[in-house]
């Protein structure tokens, strides 16, 4: 297993992780600061349960399939998800839709749990909102680690690059304690949408049979292509007195 | 049920957003499989339509969003 294979699985692990987990990270920091650790805790803790069972019944299923074909529908799927988070990146950049705003999100979840204080419940919903954060966002990571990794045996190598995201958030959140804003996400989403539209491609194509020029490398082709129409479409819909944002 | 009612949008999301760029990319590789399967493209000249296709149909969402509004 070369590098020319393996840092772009880890890499795009990693990077896509990131985004997801800030945004987890978020929600149960407001948990925690607003009802207390105890609720944030339960809640993330199920969650990550049930993404383990999630992955430990699936995960061994993904080995029946002959690798064509499972290939073709991870290449499919990435496709799929590629371009949804090329598109909204570009259209970020471009200043068309509204940039992910972490202090905006932690200040909504803030007033939801203040909200709902006087609630029997509070505790409960506290926990649930913990729960629906960790278990949505860590769907996205699992789903990500599985489709950069099947297809060439590296979900293992990706699960390395997911968790390392998670260690890095875990330790600069609990420094800092407060949201995660100065984390470029947009930048993020946009090399990571650009990293699984390529990935999706090259794998619906080896899917299919197509036998890549340079093999692994053609990666490296297919992601100069993407970027070169995503930075053109950016510089081409920017809206006036609007950057590339981040 | 509410929170399976958000696990299912979240998911269906995580694919899908704009829908016909989503519908447009399905078409795409199900044109190109078949192609490649029955009318004896090549796979790395169905993989270079893929990479096109792609590129042609995230292009029209945006114009659709920026022109259109869509």
């Amino acid at each position: 297993m070369t590098w020319t294979a393996l840092f772009p699985t880890i890499t795009a692990a990693f990077l896509a992780s990131l985004v997801e987990v800030v945004e987890a990270f978020t929600i149960v920091l407001a948990v925690g600061i607003t009802r207390g650790w105890r609720p944030a805790l339960t809640g993330s803790g199920l969650a990550l349960a049930l993404l383990v069972v999630i992955v430990l019944v699936f995960g061994p299923l993904l080995a029946l399939i002959p690798i064509a074909a499972l290939q073709f529908v991870v290449g499919t799927l990435l496709i799929l998800f590629g371009l949804r988070w090329l598109r909204k990146a570009i259209l970020r950049s471009a200043g068309w839709i509204a940039l992910h705003d972490e202090a905006a999100e932690f200040a909504k979840e803030t007033s939801v749990l203040k909200a709902q204080a006087a609630d029997r419940k509070a505790d409960f919903l506290a926990g649930l909102a913990a729960f629906k954060a960790v278990l949505l966002e860590g769907v996205e990571v699992v789903f990500i680690v599985i489709a950069v990794g099947t297809a060439h045996g590296q979900t293992l190598w990706a699960g390395i690059g997911a968790l390392a995201a998670v260690i890095l958030v875990l330790l600069v959140g609990l420094a800092v304690h407060k949201p995660l804003v100065q984390v470029p996400e947009n930048t993020l989403k946009f090399v990571v949408g650009l990293m699984l539209s390529s990935f999706g491609v090259f794998w619906t194509g080896e899917g299919l049979g197509a036998d890549w020029p340079g093999a692994d490398l053609a990666l490296v082709w297919i992601f100069a292509i993407f970027a070169i129409f995503a930075l053109g479409a950016v510089r081409l819909i920017t809206k006036p007195q609007r950057g590339l944002a981040q | 049920m509410s929170l399976l009612k958000t696990i299912w949008d979240e998911t269906f999301g995580m694919f899908v957003d704009d829908g016909a760029l989503a519908l447009q990319a399905v078409i795409l590789i199900a044109a190109v499989a078949g192609a490649v399967k029955l009318l004896g493209l090549s796979p790395l000249m169905g993989g270079a339509v893929l990479l096109g296709g792609c590129l042609a149909a995230l292009g029209l969402s945006l114009w659709r969003k920026t022109r259109l509004g869509a």
